[in-house]
């Protein structure tokens, strides 16, 4: 077990004793009725005021070991800045956390905490955690407010440039982290909005497009470039990024969706959930027609996957106006990837579980419109090399699903775009990109983090892999 | 911001644009295209880079108006810009190194087909175009392409060139013989006969197909194409595919997926200009 020791001792100023403390009990997270919130797409979570923020700081019992750093992959000093809320000082709390977290307000809304810094949380072991990640969003959304009274420190610049591909979270950590220590960055975003899988993916109702507009232009104004619309690997290739840049940082993501490869999977109504998504997200579809992109809306919506993008699939269905949206997963709701908080607002907004289903056909009428989805029920079997239990076909349950529309949220893999115009970059078998323990590719100079390395994770995990890659790409480029 | 330099109406619902995209002018090859957006709110629609000049650093873009998003950018006139276009997308087209090529386009397919037939034209390839449209006035590229090679022009009335549908034309040419290589693009029942055309004599066709997109990098799979049974991505599999392999169906049957929200959007958008709410830009 890794422990975080803390340098110089942080006293309280309001004389709480750790007693006192033990007696205050989690803050419950202020949220949107679940019916009106069903049928809109504001923000499900209100989020902290003041005093709840400050009631619940006050919960952080201040260990000297903290385990919840060793537990947050961008090692956030959680109770540094949670401390500085108990005293009320949000200012220092959000320099001291955007010190160590580029996109507080992004993480402190999509982390899965309650496997990560929470679940580390000493408090957790008797009761209730540290509500950690609410705290975390409260202060990004003090600063937010707050831009003027908050410091943050550049060094200046050094003169050389790096070229980032793809805005998501991993790039737009990096990019923080480079001109922080006084380098150039432009990144290269394909799409006409930058924010990847925070714009395209990532519904409105759990991470508003605002806060991610807000984050991007904060990195802006310190001097971050973004071009959009250009395409490494059409626009450019990584060889024209090389011979421009003294480093590049591959963080483009697993933009390529995985279908069931089930009879039916083309006939009209069935979606994957990149495109659903995308449609309504980034194209904003449940605008239509004073948008103009189109989404089909569906009257009963199946949903294929267990993880956070099929619970955002769903609760998207139910919000542009389907009357039933139910999720279909393999296995059982304990090994659903998912965040416990979506699975549960999920629960709440009326979406219906199936657990141990799998899909066999999409079934359609003869205008090739879908009208079902043909399943059969599966029972957990032995664990397999991931220690997960693989779930076994029962023989003789095949059942369908009636529905009309299907969307398919079983994952997505890398994108060949611009890994196939670079042969020399050394790929694994699913073509996820190769790095060292730095980070660094089979190509000097060049970096890769995120779902591009990973395969699709998260997003904390692509932020992880963007701050890693920035202090490798500084040492690099001072020792170069 | 894509500035727009020039604007000519080529038939009564087919207009070019040449716009402003020096990057995309400078490295585009025959096939590719382009996701255009025209502004807050619109749409991404992906189009073929007919022409382009490297020097002046333009791109031509030849739009049928037929939705709102459509006629929206075809409302856009000189001067005006196009906010977003991003590319060159796809592969580009597999060209022959010799021989006799023949290049097929209907109505504004043509305009896809003028790039390929240029491109062969430069490796010394022999370029014979047969284009088609209703009538005399919604015949494009015609000009163009003659400086290529010869031209058959076919009108659906006779008002210009030889009576009847482009596959009559083809037909007649294959019968002479001589021909290495068919190009094919236009609508769907035109590529699906040309394909059929040449399917006996397996004399290779090459179609280029334009199903329903968003963001052309392979990232949504919208644009999924059955090719020989196998499930391909238009965007970055393509477009352009082995006609004999396409399952034309399929493709026909998803490109008509939104055509209820295409109409009522339209709809909305007649109103909002017959009242002057919504004025198009520049009309």
């Amino acid at each position: 077990m890794l422990f975080f020791r803390r340098e110089g001792t942080i006293t309280l100023s309001n004389k709480i004793t750790a007693k006192e403390r033990l007696q205050i009990n989690r803050q419950r997270m202020p949220e949107q009725d679940a019916t009106a919130r069903a049928a809109n797409f504001q923000e499900v979570n209100l989020g902290f005021g003041e005093q709840l923020a400050m009631l619940e700081a006050q919960r952080c019992l201040q260990c000297r070991e903290a385990k919840c750093i060793a537990g947050c992959p961008v090692m956030v000093d959680i109770p540094r800045f949670i401390n500085y809320v108990a005293e009320g000082n949000f200012a220092a709390a959000a320099e001291n956390l955007l010190r160590d977290n580029a996109l507080p307000a992004v993480t402190g809304r999509v982390c899965p905490q309650e496997t990560q810094c929470e679940a580390r949380c000493v408090r957790g072991q008797k009761g209730a955690p540290v509500a950690i990640g609410y705290l975390e969003r409260f202060v990004a959304d003090w600063a937010r407010h707050n831009e003027g009274s908050i410091v943050t420190t550049h060094a200046p610049r050094m003169g050389r440039k790096i070229a980032i591909v793809g805005s998501g979270p991993a790039g737009l950590t990096a990019a923080g982290e480079l001109v922080r220590v006084g380098h150039s960055v432009t990144i290269y975003e394909a799409l006409h909005k930058p924010g990847g899988v925070l714009v395209y993916g990532i519904p409105e109702f759990r991470l508003p497009k605002k806060i991610v507009h807000d984050e991007v232009q904060r990195l802006k104004k310190t001097g971050v470039k973004i071009e959009c619309n250009v395409i490494i690997g059409r626009t450019y290739t990584l060889q024209d990024l090389r011979q421009r840049f003294d480093a590049v940082f591959i963080a483009n993501g697993a933009g390529l969706p995985v279908f069931m490869n089930v009879p039916g999977e083309n006939l009209k109504g069935v979606y994957s959930a990149n495109e659903y998504l995308t449609r309504v997200n980034l194209m904003e579809a449940y605008d239509f027609p004073k948008t103009d992109t189109p989404v089909l809306a569906g009257r009963r919506v199946a949903t294929i996957g267990g993880g956070n993008v099929a619970m955002d699939a769903a609760r998207t269905a139910k919000r542009v106006g389907a009357e039933q949206s139910s999720i279909g997963y393999r296995r059982t709701r304990a090994e659903m990837p998912a965040r416990a908080e979506e699975i549960h607002h999920a629960e709440q907004e009326g979406i219906a579980f199936e657990f141990l289903v799998a899909p066999l056909e999409v079934l359609g009428n003869a205008q090739r419109w879908v009208t079902g989805l043909k399943c059969r029920r599966m029972r957990l079997g032995e664990p397999d090399e991931s220690g997960r239990r693989s779930p076994v076909p029962i023989p003789g349950s095949e059942f369908v699903i009636e529905c009309d529309l299907v969307i398919v949220a079983i994952g997505s893999r890398a994108n060949p775009l611009l890994t196939a115009t670079c042969p020399e970059l050394k790929l694994n078998k699913w073509g996820n990109i190769e790095v060292d323990a730095s980070g660094m590719t089979s190509l000097p100079g060049v970096f890769a983090g995120g779902d591009i390395v990973r395969g699709a994770a998260t997003v904390i995990l692509a932020m992880g892999d963007g701050k890693r890659a920035a202090r490798t790409i500084d040492v690099y480029l001072k020792r170069g | 911001m894509h500035k727009i330099l020039s604007k000519r109406k080529l038939s009564p619902n087919v207009t070019r644009l040449d716009v402003l995209a020096e990057r995309i002018a400078a490295i585009r090859l025959p096939g590719q295209f382009v996701i255009v957006r025209r502004g807050e709110g619109a749409e991404r629609i992906p189009l073929t880079i007919a022409d382009s000049d490297a020097k002046a650093g333009s791109i031509a873009l030849v739009i049928q108006a037929v939705g709102k998003s459509t006629r929206e950018l075809v409302a856009l006139e000189e001067g005006e810009s196009i906010q977003d276009i991003s590319g060159p997308l796809g592969r580009p087209t597999e060209l022959i190194e010799s021989g006799h090529a023949l290049c097929v386009g209907g109505g504004v397919g043509t305009a896809v087909v003028h790039p390929i037939a240029q491109g062969l034209f430069r490796r010394g390839v022999r370029v014979t175009s047969v284009i088609g449209g209703r009538s005399k006035e919604w015949v494009i590229f015609e000009e163009e392409l003659r400086r290529l090679g010869e031209v058959v022009v076919c009108t659906d009335d006779g008002s210009y060139g030889r009576k009847g549908f482009v596959t009559d034309a083809v037909k007649d040419l294959l019968a002479a013989g001589g021909v290495d290589v068919v190009y094919a693009i236009g609508p769907v029942p035109m590529m699906r006969a040309v394909a059929e055309l040449t399917r006996p004599a397996s004399l290779h066709t090459s179609v280029s197909l334009n199903p329903v997109m968003v963001d052309g990098t392979g990232m949504c799979g919208g644009c999924r194409v059955s090719i020989g049974g196998e499930t391909k991505f238009a965007c970055v599999d393509g477009p352009e595919f082995d006609g004999h392999q396409v399952d034309f169906d399929l493709l026909a049957d998803r490109l008509s997926i939104y055509r209820p929200q295409e109409q009522k959007s339209l709809a909305r958008h007649g109103e909002a200009c017959l009242i002057g709410l919504e004025k198009p830009k520049g009309a």
